[in-house]
């Protein structure tokens, strides 16, 4: 068999249905295999585009992502995109054309090291050079990618190697004597954990991505609901606890709530769950939450008191922890009245500083209103990607998810352009859910072409553009740290957003009017097909609350 | 996990932080790697990316083919080491760290030194290679090549006995150690 077929069938067992990908020169033989391999193809316009799909595939389904390219232009077009999945823990095999072994190292036709240019942002690489390891290192990859702290793996492949013919015997189980991620949480630590929660008279739970991608948000919940515990999420934990609720205190950080980053801020317990104490959480590091104690649940032993130490540390996959932690703390029956206090001082804050906006008088659509009211025409219902800056940050706030998965948006890396890609992915993973994507105008015109993706492949998504004619969370910061000195912010002659939609075979839509915002926004997503919708906002509104870079918590303006 | 609910009264002021802990005093990391290709451009990699030093590193293979020992000395005064092993234990490739306690480890390093000699010096520097149980490996007219083997104070105290004949060059190959006592490393 060749090599490339038997990539074919261990794709297979790993349950791969969909791949993302272009083709070229170094990967023909891997196209060649894929035309009658069953697996959907999904023939992306940039590698970019690719990759970042199949983030979006793996975040909204669970699944691992897989992006095809070729050597050289090809591989190095999918760096953003692996470098945003190792920032966000996202499941992903990114499978790569080489040039020919004999070609290696001489700077042949597209050549270029991909597996040391993405040294530093992989989680890990495989670099083929014996033929017969393929069916094996493909096995690792997918293991390696799903399994622990997820992340992306690369596979490159010399062509030669990849048509080489290889005995094929399914592999069943993979050894990798350097890689055993802990999963139970030690018990004593756990029982500490429940101990300290019991004491502790003004806890916060804190809530990362990791519970997202450790499939616990209904364990998280119970134990927030094992008592009066406030919760609050990070950008990536968002739906892991449903929002709204009266034990929900809103995002945390940069541009998280006031009772959220203020109860950080006077806890004196934060059980921290894969989360990891980012600077956009942490704010001035001295002084992020300096009264309370940390207990720090992480399936990345690294990440434990990298940046903030811990007090009670547990390693060990979210799911398994928080429900023996439930556990434990239940058995405990601590009386719930000893979080009077607390509750009546974060009450405080929530009716003194509410997440809220001045609407517009007249028709203007404020952009926080275009947020609302997307929530509404969906039902709160759907599954949202965003690009990066200022409309992202107004999602977080105002589009409550009330579920793990459905909040699809590039957190550690910020990457703009990755709204539209990745909603493609989400919608070809979940065809029956509703997609919709929120870019920023200056977002959407960076991987743009993937317009024509979805609508040659029939990928339905719902584009909303909230367009301020601005790179409006770089104007955002000129106005508030640099003088008012516009320097490269405003986006000049944008596109018709409209006339580009329906260029590429979309649909087209356009709304500056509040009154009929919400009659164009049904309008798209009762429309078939790719819908691009244009919604011109108040082109100078500022994101807030905002603790301003470097500051603390109690720096918050606006 | 046994019966929950315990109740032991924990007091939160009572607990202690870990980690970010820095040592002030010099750390040998000892990796058993895969060998295979690339596993040296990973760990150094790594700490470039981080931003620690390795203040010293020598690598070579083992009595297994298929791995290969890396001993790395770090400064644990400028890094938390508990971080950098934690890291470098996400490397695939890495098999197994282990920070050696100098008590708990035999450390050798071995350097050679050439030195300006002439008929006057050359026996001074040869007593002193004698005294530091070095081996004078080349003689030329104008040089005497020394080797030592040892500690590194041991090395950096020959150095400064045989800087002041004028030291042509120096190469040291970095530390290896290896854990005292019956137990493998």
């Amino acid at each position: 068999m060749r090599a490339v077929d038997a990539i074919m069938e261990c794709l297979k067992a790993e349950g791969v249905e969909h791949v993302f990908g272009i083709p070229g020169g170094a990967n023909l033989p891997t196209y060649d295999a894929l035309y009658d391999a069953g697996l959907r193809h999904v023939q992306c316009r940039h590698e970019q585009g690719a990759g970042h799909a199949a983030e979006g595939y793996a975040k909204a389904s669970g699944k691992v992502g897989v992006a095809l390219a070729t050597s050289g232009p090809g591989a190095t077009n999918l760096v953003t995109a692996i470098a945003d999945a190792n920032m966000d823990s996202v499941p992903t095999v990114f499978i790569t054309g080489q040039v020919r072994t004999d070609l290696l190292g001489t700077d042949g036709f597209q050549e270029a090291d991909v597996t040391g240019i993405t040294l530093p942002i992989v989680k890990h690489s495989l670099m083929v050079r014996d033929p017969l390891q393929i069916p094996k290192m493909i096995h690792e990859a997918f293991h390696i990618a799903r399994s622990g702290r997820p992340g992306p793996v690369l596979v490159d492949i010399p062509q030669d190697l990849s048509r080489a013919d290889i005995p094929y015997e399914p592999v069943d189980s993979v050894d990798l004597p350097g890689y055993q991620p802990t999963t139970e949480g030690n018990t004593k630590q756990i029982r500490m954990a429940a101990a300290a929660l019991s004491s502790s008279r003004r806890p916060v739970i804190y809530a990362g991505g990791g519970v997202i991608n450790a499939n616990a948000s209904r364990e998280l919940t119970e134990l927030c609901l094992s008592d009066r515990f406030p919760v609050t999420c990070t950008l990536m934990g968002l739906g892991g606890f449903p929002a709204p609720h009266e034990q929900w205190l809103g995002m945390l950080g940069m541009h998280g709530t006031r009772a959220a980053n203020y109860a950080m801020d006077e806890a004196d317990l934060i059980v921290a769950i894969g989360a990891r104490f980012d600077d956009r959480i942490t704010g001035k590091l001295s002084e992020f939450a300096p009264r309370a104690k940390k207990i720090h649940v992480d399936i990345d032993p690294a990440e434990i008191s990298k940046n903030v130490p811990a007090h009670i540390p547990i390693v060990g996959d979210a799911k398994n922890i928080l429900g023996k932690l439930t556990r434990e703390y239940r058995a405990l029956e601590t009386d719930r009245s000893r979080l009077d206090g607390w509750w009546e001082r974060i009450a405080g804050w929530r009716e003194k500083h509410p997440l809220a906006y001045e609407d517009s008088v007249g028709s203007e659509i404020k952009p926080q209103r275009m947020i609302e009211a997307l929530y509404e025409v969906t039902g709160g219902d759907a599954i949202v990607t965003s690009d990066v800056g200022q409309h992202q940050m107004w999602c977080a706030q105002y589009f409550h998810f009330k579920g793990p998965r459905r909040w699809i948006n590039s957190g550690g890396l910020g990457t703009m352009g990755f709204g539209l890609p990745s909603a493609m992915g989400a919608k070809v993973a979940m065809p029956d859910e509703q997609v919709v994507c929120v870019a920023g105008d200056g977002s959407m015109i960076m991987n743009v072409q993937e317009l024509a993706t979805c609508v040659t492949e029939k990928i339905p998504v719902k584009v909303f553009i909230m367009n301020n004619g601005f790179l409006g969370m770089v104007r955002q910061w000129q106005e508030l740290f640099w003088d008012g000195r516009y320097s490269a912010v405003d986006m000049g002659a944008s596109p018709d957003w409209v006339k580009l939609a329906e260029a590429f075979g979309a649909t087209g839509m356009r709304v500056s009017d509040k009154g009929e915002l919400k009659d164009v926004m049904n309008a798209a997503l009762g429309t078939e097909g790719p819908v691009v919708v244009d919604v011109l906002v108040s082109k100078e509104e500022n994101c807030y609350p905002m603790i301003p870079a470097g500051q603390a918590a109690r720096d918050m303006v606006g | 996990m046994g019966e929950p609910g315990t109740k032991e009264v924990l007091n939160l002021d009572d607990l202690q932080s870990s980690g970010g802990i820095h040592t002030g005093r010099k750390h040998i990391l000892s990796l058993l790697v895969e060998h295979r290709p690339g596993v040296l451009a990973r760990i150094s990699g790594l700490f470039a990316r981080r931003g620690y030093n390795i203040e010293s590193l020598a690598v070579g293979p083992t009595d297994d083919d298929s791995m290969a020992r890396i001993t790395l000395t770090v400064d644990g005064a400028a890094h938390p080491i508990d971080q950098v092993t934690k890291q470098l234990h996400k490397l695939v490739n890495v098999i197994k760290i282990r920070d050696l306690e100098p008590e708990e480890a035999v450390s050798r390093e071995l350097a050679l030194f050439k030195v300006s000699a002439d008929g006057d010096t050359r026996a001074q520097i040869m007593q002193f290679a004698e005294i530091f149980r070095g081996k004078v490996v080349d003689v030329s007219k104008r040089s005497v090549t020394v080797e030592v083997t040892g500690t590194d104070a041991k090395i950096e105290a020959f150095e400064q006995m045989v800087r002041p004949f004028g030291l042509i060059e120096m190469v040291r190959t970095g530390e290896i150690a290896i854990s005292r006592g019956r137990s493998t490393t």
